[in-house]
């Protein structure tokens, strides 16, 4: 690292911000593109599992706040991919490195969602274990993601609030749905324990040494822990870990979450990665004609 | 091509910057500003310009040392305390 690298690490160690048009290490710009990209991705692909649900959705309102989540995630990765492009690689890259596979999306979008508790504890504990990482993302050290961030956070809180809502109307409802529910979690509790990565501590992170995300691993799982459980706990649901306690330390201690199944399903090989990549796949190359008419309209 | 868009919050507030869209034409900057920034009810006015419109300043170099547009130039404490001394007010604190 030269002498310019090592004070511009210094300088978004203490606390600063970078803006598009300063100059930056050329590692520090890749590392950038990798984890927004990502980000843009899980936008995108985050929408296809409760996509599948707009049509089932138990009524009108429910669909309607669906299809509004839908959007807003989308807009999202509109948002972010901006935020990339500026930074140099082309949103049109993107999508194409995210449908050959080439780039990765979030381990939680690889999963099926088999019935409307699903849709819930998607909305409620997938969003607010993404809220925990985007909240953190605030402090970025690149400017003009931390800001997008912003509007981004505030939109993912009102998921949050469509998810409890949905969740606190089955536990009221009955034996049925609350299975239904309790079900759903038992499915989700090992993706949602993966969400935050490996625990590699935050100095040997070069996404913390270089300032773009301001925690570490299992401090996001903690905090995720420690603002979910009591909630989970109090509808009568049960976390399905037997391990899961808090310590004398007020440290959550757990069942090691299961690394193997992370590293595979981001890879490529979740239950459900084909089938959506494919569906991108094909809905870009069925719209490529309604892109090539507007913009031959517009110019 | 880029669009920056700026938003008011409310009525009287400045316009802030929100972000940038891409769009072919000033047509679809406006829509997808407003699908963007305006949908929730968080903005009661958006500006949308095209990126090479707005230009940047981002140094201010102060050769002459203007310091009567700084705080810095007007050192009241010293100047005050000299005042009080010279007319018997200066208090014990």
């Amino acid at each position: 690292m030269d002498a310019r690298e090592q004070q511009f690490l210094e300088y978004v160690q203490s606390g600063g911000q970078v803006e598009t048009s300063d100059w930056m290490p050329d590692d520090y710009r890749a590392k950038l593109i990798k984890f927004i990209e990502m980000h843009g991705n899980s936008e995108l692909m985050g929408v296809l599992p409760e996509r599948e649900w707009i049509l089932r959705a138990p009524t009108l309102q429910r669909k309607l706040a669906l299809t509004a989540k839908v959007q807003d995630e989308v807009g999202h990765s509109q948002l972010i991919y901006r935020v990339v492009e500026d930074l140099g690689k082309p949103r049109d890259a993107c999508l194409e490195d995210l449908i050959s596979g080439k780039s990765k999306f979030h381990n939680v979008f690889h999963y099926p969602t088999k019935t409307w508790g699903d849709v819930g504890v998607i909305a409620w504990l997938v969003d607010a274990a993404a809220i925990i990482s985007q909240k953190a993302l605030l402090k970025c050290s690149y400017a003009p993601y931390a800001r997008i961030m912003k509007k981004i956070c505030w939109e993912e809180s009102f998921h949050i609030l469509h998810g409890r809502d949905v969740i606190l109307t089955m536990m009221n409802g009955t034996d049925e749905q609350r299975e239904l529910v309790q079900e759903a979690l038992n499915r989700w509790w090992g993706p949602l324990m993966q969400f935050h990565g490996n625990p590699i501590p935050a100095e040997d992170d070069p996404m913390y040494i270089w300032r773009i995300k301001s925690q570490g691993n299992g401090e996001a799982r903690q905090q995720f822990l420690d603002g979910y459980v009591p909630q989970i706990w109090e509808l009568g649901l049960t976390v399905p870990d037997p391990k899961l306690r808090k310590n004398e330390d007020e440290v959550w201690e757990f069942t090691e979450p299961d690394w193997d199944e992370l590293k595979h399903v981001v890879t490529g090989h979740g239950p459900r990665t084909q089938e959506r990549l494919d569906l991108r796949r094909t809905t870009r190359d069925e719209t490529e004609w309604v892109r090539r008419t507007v913009l031959a309209q517009a110019a | 091509m880029i669009y920056e868009v700026f938003r008011q919050e409310r009525k009287g507030q400045p316009f802030a910057h929100a972000g940038s869209v891409e769009a072919p034409n000033d047509e679809y900057a406006e829509w997808y500003a407003r699908e963007q920034f305006g949908r929730r009810g968080e903005s009661v006015a958006l500006w949308f310009v095209p990126r090479e419109a707005v230009h940047e300043i981002d140094e201010f170099v102060d050769e002459l040392e203007r310091n009567y547009h700084r705080v810095d130039g007007y050192p009241l404490k010293e100047k005050l305390k000299e005042a009080r001394e010279r007319a018997g007010t200066q208090t014990t604190k």
